[in-house]
């Protein structure tokens, strides 16, 4: 029989609050070190691209970002279903804490990859690229969430309301990813030629697997530290956050 | 003073289920709210004049403000004016959404809805259903009138209140999720606007290709198919996620 203790506990802000602090400098020493590791890797040691030259070199940014903004949306809309099917007070916490880091994620995808397309395409933004419309799309859901916790005076309302949005989001987003690829690829003109992350060198790729779970820790680690301000806030009442408090200080 | 009482023929007692109770009795409770609310929607929109002439005014408004910012080239006004008609009926839907529950839950009646022991799928329906009577299909009717103005060619002007008929529907049943998240908030109007525009994409991508595709002669059967598709997908799941926000607004 499956051991579902676990999966109660993560109910308790209390044991939560605890394991965030025991696991936060694990995570965000780990995901700094990949990072550099990852970064240094592919500024200086994997060759440059016969084409792009060294503009290539982004992707070790943009493409984990871009991985991890979409992944975030789908992090939020499972905590956006525990809460619905469970009414955990945890998973709304969690909704709230990837919010803002999802859409910051989004963000940084969408800016580097405008930093990219300059030298690639001759312009910051295209639209015939598919991949840009969506993240931009992507970005709004996030700030439509934000919107909707920032809106309630009442915290739980805010909390129930984005989750039912978050997984409306969930059903939508395949939806909205394939219509902008097609509705790109109907319009697309052929003076523009696309890199394609498939063809990639495996040399040039390596790098990429450093950096990919490094920003997936980064991720993780910013989460918590939002969790940690979220509990600070839901359980400001009660004795041993006072306690923890109290030592700390 | 009239009589509220409910007769007892009306609501079958499910526990003397006899052997000559016919199965649909069971369900006619469900589908008589559906009609009386229809029915009761559609009485109270009629009498409000502004109900479906209000959006429908601001349509007409939009496509002249546009048609003076792209300037009176006809060929110009022509080649975007699938996406100009597209864009701005989804504004017109998208701004009367905010009536669509509000005047039930300030009056309480919303409240008692919920409070039924009949299952909210229907009733939910009913509701949007009788919404975009008044606001989609007026869009759909005065279609062939925007197209004119804007130099659609004939052949097209029916594949534009196709895909308008099918594609308002959507949009209806998507934006009543993001009304009933919002009911219980002061001002409702530019959150709804945030919460379902990035979820109108597909149906503005599909609609004006579809316009498009008649215009230029293209097979149409792709993008309409895709259109009823996202009908059907958002009349069957949506309500789904309605009830779920209507049931917050109002415990709160």
């Amino acid at each position: 029989m499956a051991n579902w203790q676990w999966f109660h506990r993560l109910g308790s802000p209390k044991w939560l609050h605890g394991t965030i602090n025991r696991w936060l400098p694990w995570v965000l020493v780990s995901a700094l070190v990949l990072l550099s590791i990852g970064v240094v890797w592919g500024l200086a040691f994997t060759p440059p691209d016969y084409k792009q030259g060294n503009s290539f070199r982004i992707i070790y940014i943009h493409v984990p970002t871009a991985v991890v903004a979409l992944a975030g949306y789908y992090a939020m809309a499972i905590a956006g279903a525990v809460s619905i099917i469970w009414r955990m007070k945890v998973a709304d916490m969690a909704l709230r804490a990837i919010a803002p880091v999802g859409a910051a994620i989004t963000l940084l995808g969408l800016f580097t990859g405008a930093v990219w397309g300059k030298p690639t395409w001759g312009a910051y933004w295209v639209w015939e690229d598919a991949r840009l419309t969506s993240m931009l799309v992507l970005f709004f859901l996030y700030l439509g969430i934000m919107a909707l916790h920032d809106a309630f005076q009442n915290r739980q309302g805010g909390s129930r309301a984005a989750a039912i949005i978050a997984l409306v989001g969930t059903v939508n987003i395949p939806i909205i990813y394939k219509s902008v690829d097609w509705w790109s690829s109907l319009h697309q003109s052929a003076s523009i030629k696309f890199t394609e992350e498939s063809t990639i060198a495996a040399e040039m790729m390596y790098p990429l697997m450093v950096t990919i779970p490094g920003v997936y820790l980064l991720f993780a680690a910013a989460v918590m530290l939002q969790m940690r301000v979220q509990i600070a806030h839901s359980e400001r009442h009660s004795r041993w956050l006072e306690k923890y408090a109290i030592n700390r200080a | 003073m009239p009589d509220f009482t409910v007769s007892d023929s009306t609501i079958p007692d499910p526990t003397v289920l006899s052997r000559n109770t016919k199965l649909s009795d069971q369900y006619r409770p469900v589908f008589s709210i559906f009609y009386a609310l229809l029915v009761r929607d559609f009485h109270v929109y009629f009498r409000h004049r502004g109900a479906w002439l209000n959006p429908l005014t601001f349509i007409f408004m939009v496509i002249l403000l546009f048609t003076l910012g792209i300037g009176p080239n006809a060929t110009t006004l022509t080649a975007n004016a699938a996406g100009i008609i597209w864009v701005v009926a989804l504004l017109g839907i998208m701004l009367s959404l905010d009536a669509l529950f509000r005047a039930d839950y300030d009056d309480g009646s919303l409240e008692q809805l919920l409070l039924s022991p009949e299952p909210l799928y229907l009733p939910v329906m009913a509701k949007v259903l009788a919404h975009w009577v008044v606001t989609g299909l007026p869009i759909v009717v005065a279609s062939p009138l925007f197209s004119l103005m804007l130099g659609i060619s004939g052949k097209a002007i029916p594949a534009l209140a196709l895909g308008l008929l099918l594609g308002s529907g959507v949009l209806s049943f998507l934006g009543a999720i993001a009304a009933s998240l919002t009911v219980s908030l002061r001002s409702g109007g530019l959150l709804i606007a945030l919460l379902i525009l990035p979820m109108y994409v597909p149906v503005i991508i599909f609609g004006s290709q579809f316009v498009q595709s008649a215009i230029e002669g293209w097979p149409l059967t792709a993008t309409l198919s895709m259109l009823v598709a996202l009908l059907i997908g958002s009349a069957v799941l949506a309500p789904l996620a309605i009830i779920g926000g209507l049931r917050m607004s109002i415990d709160g």
